[in-house]
């Protein structure tokens, strides 16, 4: 409660927080503002924004309405970033916690396998994953959360590397408690904060990595996303720049809203470091 | 020396993550649906068995898994990356001709970032809580957020289309016939778009963080001491507070190598620039394993030693590391 109040008081928390609101009310709104399939065939194509007042964003190449697009994206854009973020900090907490507390060789063989990950391109690793297993939008999101885990798995071993040896630790060994226990009921708690914080970073990431590959055209196509309206838009970049600039804003404000936020969480949590 | 046998340690340590990484991703592949003979065939528009069969022992895919997977890190020792069945030549010479467009890519971008978000963090620091703070801060915020391509894609309508002041795309001016000077001048001005879309995110970290290691730093007490014996504040920053909060800007480079060779995929599709990432792109496309792994390979080695390059760095920005 104490955190949500000094998050309250900082005003580019407050302009993330409503943002964000603006694009989850876009994602809920979507369906009933736009019931329409948002890539089918609205009207005549290439028509600029206001000029006609059914398509108040204009359409695109293939006549199909920009702002359903916008609006549908949205939804694809946050469940994307909402279940690849959940995926990367699960691997990376999961594989941080039994680094950080066995250490010895599970921490070896951990920490080699993260670096691994650390010194490959994450882009290009993604680019592999959608090549071997398909760029159907389930496939996406899980290899977007598979590339990004690594950071969240040293955070979370660090946290553990300084709890594990604490007091309260040891009585709870000394009471007989299981390691699994330990872990998850009494480390992990206290390690969590600094996670949650970054999370927020591996959420901007995500949505930046999809929009990406869908302006490459590697994602999947038959779901309206911003980054593929961008794509869409770059073979008229010359006369009708609006295609690609319209969603290119949204990604931006998205992505904006969601590091405010995590920075608004950040400068709560450490109280400390906020006066400095 | 001593720092040497460090940083060849380090380097040293990064052999089985090279292993990992190369066991990784020839499974991975394998799990791929087709090869690149069914690409071939493909191409070709359709074979007959023999031919296939005949062309599946020519790339060596007629043996087991592990077998191939042997094969292949026996050939990576030798430097052999195999043969690119797309390009018709060695998988080593088609990642040769794309290297240089990558690197001067990345090379100009890290300076660039690094310099403008050395400048930048040091201003933010210095007037901390003031409007060139917030300014500062939050056009950092605001590059973090965009999304490269997309930036690369409005300079273009902007600065090429509009205004006519730098060209859309490509490495140099093909058939100009440039040479010398001429040509550096005329490459440089190409690459002048490029590598902006592709710094502005790299800024915005580099400034962030070095921002907040000046704030730290000058809160210690030898930079009071520095103060109180009567330095000039301009002294005090360069001399003693910058040099000091270096250190985790130099840290991030070696930790971002990676990040920037993916971000110059999409920067190098979005110019047009003939590198190493629109390769990797290209070869997605075509199904190309043997270059995919080629580059994945080159990648990998080029990260590490950047990270080798960084922890000699590291050592002569800071003394105490070695002792």
């Amino acid at each position: 409660m104490e955190t949500l109040g000094r998050l309250a008081k900082s005003p580019a928390a407050i302009v993330g927080l409503l943002l964000l609101l603006v694009v989850v009310a876009m994602a809920f709104a979507a369906p009933f503002l736009y019931p329409k399939d948002p890539l089918s065939l609205a009207g005549r194509p290439l028509q600029w924004p206001f000029a006609n007042p059914r398509f108040w964003l204009g359409t695109d190449t293939t006549g199909r309405d920009i702002a359903a697009q916008i609006f549908h994206g949205a939804r694809v854009s946050l469940l994307i970033g909402v279940i690849a973020t959940a995926l990367s900090i699960s691997i990376g907490i999961a594989l941080g916690a039994l680094a950080g507390y066995y250490g010895g060789l599970v921490d070896d063989v951990l920490m080699r396998i993260t670096e691994a990950f650390q010194t490959l391109p994450n882009f290009l690793l993604l680019l592999v994953l959608v090549a071997v297993f398909g760029s159907d939008i389930k496939t996406v999101t899980i290899a977007i959360g598979l590339v990004s885990w690594p950071a969240s798995a040293r955070l979370t071993r660090a946290e553990f590397l300084s709890l594990r040896s604490r007091e309260f630790v040891q009585a709870s060994r000394t009471l007989g408690m299981r390691d699994v226990q330990i872990i998850f009921r009494e480390i992990l708690p206290n390690a969590l904060p600094p996670v949650i914080v970054y999370a927020s970073v591996i959420m901007a990431t995500a949505i930046l990595l999809e929009s990406a590959l869908a302006f490459l055209n590697l994602s999947d196509p038959n779901v309206p996303s911003w980054g593929n309206l961008i794509g869409t838009g770059r073979s008229v970049l010359r006369t009708q720049w609006y295609v690609s600039a319209i969603p290119g804003v949204v990604i931006l404000l998205t992505v904006l809203a969601v590091s405010l936020v995590g920075q608004g969480l950040n400068d709560a949590l450490n109280p400390r470091l906020k006066r400095r | 020396m001593r720092v040497l046998y460090l940083a060849l340690r380090r380097l040293a340590a990064s052999l089985p993550t090279l292993f990992v990484v190369l066991a990784g991703l020839f499974l991975l592949l394998q799990l791929a649906p087709g090869d690149t003979v069914d690409a071939l065939v493909a191409q070709m528009g359709g074979g007959d068995a023999v031919m296939i069969e005949e062309l599946r022992r020519f790339y060596g895919l007629d043996v087991s898994v592990p077998v191939q997977l042997g094969r292949y890190v026996w050939r990576l020792l030798q430097l052999d990356l195999g043969y690119s069945a797309i390009y018709g030549k060695p998988v080593s010479t088609v990642i040769l001709e794309r290297l240089p467009a990558t690197l001067l890519l990345m090379g100009s971008a890290l300076s660039f970032a690094f310099a403008g978000g050395m400048a930048l963090g040091v201003v933010a620091a210095r007037k901390v809580n003031r409007w060139p703070d917030t300014l500062i801060s939050t056009l950092g915020l605001i590059f973090y957020a965009t999304p490269s391509f997309w930036f690369g894609l409005m300079g273009i309508v902007i600065f090429a289309v509009n205004l006519g002041w730098l060209p859309a795309g490509g490495l140099e001016e093909i058939g100009a016939g440039h040479s010398g000077l001429r040509r550096l001048v005329d490459i440089g001005w190409h690459l002048l778009l490029p590598t902006l879309t592709l710094a502005l995110i790299f800024l915005a970290t580099y400034l962030r963080i070095m921002r907040a290691s000046m704030l730290e730093v000058l809160n210690l007490d030898f930079v009071r001491t520095a103060r109180a014996k009567g330095l000039s504040p301009g002294r005090v920053v360069r001399r003693h507070v910058m040099r000091n909060a270096l250190l985790p800007m130099v840290t991030l480079v070696g930790l971002q190598a990676g990040t920037m060779l993916g971000g110059s995929i999409v920067v190098e599709s979005v110019f047009a620039l003939p590198g190493l990432g629109r390769l990797a792109y290209e070869s997605v496309v075509q199904r190309d394993l043997n270059t995919l792994l080629g580059i994945v390979f080159v990648s990998a080695l080029l990260v590490i030693a950047v990270n080798f390059i960084v922890d000699l760095l590291y050592a002569r920005l800071d003394p105490r590391i070695v002792t």
